[in-house]
């Protein structure tokens, strides 16, 4: 059957399960080469000239706008909408709600059930109750800001407090990882220790921020099939739960998301503006455009949650750490499953027989707490390696010394080996091109008005495989397309794709042409937890493989002998144009899944952060001077959107260290600096030159082009490094992040 | 309403609370310039009008009938693209793409005060502020980028301005 397709030109497939590690890498022996060039990205001519559409930009016929209307308690129930008010506005077409069907809560990453459904009952603050549509975008904001101030709605008592409730705190059920963790006697280990360590951390709310508000275009076709432009990282999964949520088969549901400006995790899961757009288009049978306004991204998409983390170190007189506890609380609306995985990477960076790591969660009427750029590491990290710095001062050790002391050989809870781990070696390059032995004595490097402090940290992000496929057409041109519903969100993955498909099929970049994110491809992993390049990736690599033997089919030879280079099959001391192989054109379907591999080996990018602050003795502010990443996360396949991704980690550190905070009315959980004004994330006068380097790697265990993920690796431990240079700089230790001048002031030295 | 946008003449029905930034996006199809907050918190709305950058979003199109407009449509195309734009693309001046209009056309705007001699916040001369890396940074920080490509969009625009190594980084009391 496989050989009638092939020699009809048809599609075959290639699936490879992770059981096995995979030495061997087409991409090792391509001869193209064009795999971790620096190339410019495929998709930035579009980009550059504002040509790439995004959600909101596709010009549909007679659309009609629509505009959310948040509820104005924290807890409660609409008990009369006054629809009349916002009809009566000029220009105002109809008010829309569905109590039953608008989504309460966004939805989670990965889920493939609708999220929590029914705005009758108000569970938060700016939770949308209806949204108004109108023949402009105008006159329905209009009538929607007339109708938010009318609404009448029964107020209940919400809880709005983590510190409030804190004792009615709940063990969550498993997540990525499972709540909690034991091992050995982590009391008795910390009695016997000779150095202890006992501190508390605290993290506030954050908000993803992606510069692209979310959005969606609805509309449906005569037979019903509902195509939603939208703002997704996960398009197959966010399909399904769209479908779910308007009682539909997935196959009635499109999605089309060809360029996401950002997601960071907020677009993973659908957010509301989704259902109401399509239960509006399909009410006023015509499409209808709902964007989001800033301030409702903020009130009514997914936060970062709160937490704080008690973290105890115990260490022999050598540094050598014996016990390490990480008990951690975070907070979610009722009912929902996710829980902020604080201590992910608590349960693999350092040695220690005796261990604790603990996940509580405090049920809070605020909006949805769920993932955002490396949850679990971006703010557990912020703990454990503020911790091992002061560790290390406690022993008066070096830090980086505390660290390489504390390398351990295999997991130290699952006792498999690592699949590749190069902390040490991170840190050491970090050192030496950093110029680490320059690094000052507490608050002894004081130029003018300025104390300069350095800091180190280790970075550390687990890696995930996630089901995804992809399929690759070689046309009668003997050029290539790659299909997925795969997303690029700022990540690359235009451009790797393409990479990998040039390299294994021996083509010039130019022929290659990539479609993403659009679900009547085949579905991609999507774009979340690092696994984007490594998982849609391999899933290219495959479908490109399963070209390649049809190729050799062609001509007549065994595929391990044939080189591909240059649109030129070369094999037999014959070299053919590809072209005239393929005849009308061949085409394969690449599967990748995860297997024992990630049982059998522990896997994560792994590196090392160091930070130059500078920090103003009179007024303690903070400027990051200096920010250099040393890091390794497999094969790197493009050297410079690899280098962006990791700046862009780190910049997030940066604003996780010093300025980002959601502020939560107490009065009604409500999000209080809902804007970009208010809520401060890093601008370009707080960043520095960043420097980043890679370290040479493959992961054999980890898939079959050997990489790993770099989009989250940048930010877990870069805001510890930070802290840790303030450390250094002024001798003043703060817990609580972020790191505002009104927490260092007191502590200063004298001027 | 009548326009000039691009070197295009447009006639247009909007409402007269339309934005700029709405004018362009909703009713001719312009959608390069971007919406990151319609607060002017975020500089992805940033034109040009008159030579100058502004935020589109604070601006009604209404006041801007008999002004000369340019978008990031008008500054080059993806086959021709502006000295800026390229840089941006060989710099990796961006990720996600959506702020990038946005500081382009700041870039744009931004070069030729600085060539006018105009100071910033951070000039230690109101009269003579050369531009270095860090007046770059400061006057760039009205264009947020997320993703924060914020290093590599200071390497596009220094190297169109054409700044040395010894230009770029000059000696300050405070580096930062
Ligand atoms: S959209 Fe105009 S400044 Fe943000
Ligand atoms: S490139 Fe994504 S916000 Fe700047």
């Amino acid at each position: 059957m496989l050989g009638l397709e092939k020699l009809f030109g048809g599609d075959d497939t290639n699936a490879l399960k992770m059981d096995e590690p995979h030495p061997e890498s087409l991409l090792d022996t391509g001869a193209q080469d064009v795999i971790g060039k620096p190339l410019d990205r495929i998709d930035g001519p579009l980009k550059v000239a504002g040509r790439a559409t995004y959600a909101a930009e596709y010009d549909l016929d007679n659309v009609a706008y629509g505009f959310l209307v948040g509820s104005t308690v924290g807890k409660g129930k609409v008990v009369d909408l006054h629809a009349e008010i916002a009809k009566a506005v000029p220009g105002v077409i109809d008010v829309i709600t569905d109590y039953k069907t608008f989504l309460r809560n966004p939805g989670q990453g990965g889920e493939t059930k609708s999220p929590t459904q029914g705005v009758e009952s108000v569970d938060y603050w700016g939770e949308p109750v209806a949204i108004v549509v109108g023949e402009s975008y105008e006159a329905a904001r209009d009538g929607a800001y007339r109708l938010q101030q009318a609404i009448d709605f029964e107020t209940k008592e919400g809880r709005y407090n983590l510190d409030a409730y804190r004792d009615e705190a709940k063990t969550p059920p498993p997540g990525v990882i499972p709540p909690d963790y034991k091992q050995g006697d982590v009391e008795k280990a910390l009695a016997e220790a000779a150095v202890t360590l006992d501190a508390t951390y605290d993290t506030p709310s954050q908000n993803s921020a992606a510069m692209e508000l979310h959005a969606s275009i609805a509309s449906w076709d005569e037979d019903g099939r509902l195509t939603i432009h939208g703002a997704y990282q996960m398009p197959s999964s966010d399909r399904q739960q769209l479908a779910d949520a308007l009682g539909l088969s997935k196959d009635k549901v499109r999605i089309i998301a060809r360029y996401v400006g950002g997601g960071f995790g907020s677009k993973l899961g659908i957010a509301p503006e989704s259902v109401a757009a399509a239960v509006a288009a399909k009410t006023l049978g015509r499409p209808v455009k709902a964007v989001m306004a800033r301030q409702q991204v903020f009130d009514a998409t997914v936060r970062r949650s709160d937490t704080e983390q008690r973290v105890r170190l115990g260490a022999d007189a050598d540094g050598r750490i014996t016990a390490i506890a990480h008990e951690t609380l975070g907070s979610n609306l009722p009912g929902e499953g996710f829980f902020e995985p604080t201590g992910a990477s608590t349960h693999f960076v350092y040695p220690g027989e005796n261990r604790l790591i603990t996940h509580r969660v405090v049920e809070l009427d605020r909006l949805l707490s769920g993932s955002m750029r490396a949850p679990g590491e971006a703010v557990g990290m912020l703990a454990t390696e503020s911790a091992m710095d002061e560790l290390a001062d406690k022993i008066g050790m070096d830090p980086i010394e505390l660290r390489r002391r504390n390398e351990p050989e295999q997991d130290p809870q699952k006792q498999v080996p690592f699949s590749t781990r190069q902390v040490v070696p991170a840190l050491d390059k970090g050192a030496e091109l950093f110029g680490w032995d320059k690094r000052k004595g507490v608050a002894e490097d004081r130029r003018g008005e300025w104390f300069h402090g350095l800091g180190v940290a280790t970075a550390a992000r687990s890696n995930v495989l996630q089901p995804s496929a992809a399929k690759v057409t070689i046309d009668g041109q003997g050029r290539a397309i790659v299909e997925t519903d795969m997303t690029d969100i700022g990540t690359g993955t235009y451009t790797i794709l393409a990479q990998i498909t040039a390299e294994i099929l021996g083509l010039p970049i130019e022929v290659v042409t990539v479609h993403l994110g659009d679900t009547d491809a085949p579905p991609g992993a999507g774009s979340g937890g690092s696994w984007g390049a490594g998982s849609s990736g391999s899933s290219v690599y495959l479908a490109c493989e399963a070209l390649r033997k049809q190729v050799a089919d062609k001509m007549g030879v065994a595929a391990e002998t044939m080189t591909m280079k240059d649109g030129r099959v070369i094999a037999d001391n014959r070299s053919v144009p590809l072209a005239e192989l393929v005849g009308d054109g061949m085409s394969a379907t690449g599967e990748i899944k995860p297997g024992k591999q990630e049982k059998e080996t522990t896997q994560a990018s792994y590196g090392a952060h160091f930070v130059e602050v500078a920090v103003n003795a009179v007024t303690g502010e903070v400027r990051v001077v200096r920010m250099l990443g040393v890091f390794a996360g497999g094969r790197i396949l493009n050297e410079k959107t690899a280098r962006s991704q990791c700046i862009g980690g780190m910049v997030f550190g940066i604003g996780g260290a010093l300025t980002e905070e959601i502020v939560h009315d107490p009065r009604n959980g409500r999000v209080a600096n809902r804007d970009l004004a208010e809520y401060h994330v890093p601008a370009n006068a707080d960043v520095p030159q960043i420097e980043v380097h890679f370290l040479p790697e493959r992961d054999v265990h980890a898939n079959p082009i050997h990489a790993k993920g770099l989009g989250e690796l940048g930010i877990s431990g870069a805001g510890a490094a930070i802290a840790n240079a303030i450390h250094n700089a002024v001798g003043v230790r703060v817990r609580s992040f972020p790191i505002t001048l009104d927490k260092l002031l007191d502590g200063l030295p004298p001027v | 309403m009548h326009f000039t946008i691009n070197g295009q003449h447009h006639e247009v029905e909007a409402d007269i609370r339309t934005s700029l930034l709405d004018l362009a996006r909703e009713h001719l199809g312009l959608t390069g310039s971007k919406k990151g907050c319609d607060h002017g918190q975020c500089g992805a709305c940033t034109m040009l009008v008159n030579g100058r950058r502004i935020n589109s979003c604070l601006t009604l199109a209404v006041m801007h009938q008999d002004d000369e407009i340019v978008t990031i449509e008008g500054l080059g195309q993806p086959d021709k693209l502006h000295p800026l734009q390229a840089a941006f693309v060989s710099h990796d001046g961006y990720q996600c793409g959506y702020c990038t209009p946005g500081q382009i056309c700041s870039a744009v705007g931004m070069l030729d005060e600085a060539k006018k001699g105009w100071p910033s916040h951070v000039s230690a001369d109101l009269t003579d502020a050369p531009l270095d890396d860090h007046e770059i940074s400061e006057r760039m920080s009205g264009n947020i980028c997320r993703c924060a490509a914020y290093p590599n969009i200071v390497d596009a625009i220094a190297e169109v301005a054409g700044l040395s190594d010894e230009q770029r980084q000059p000696e300050r009391e405070v580096a930062a």
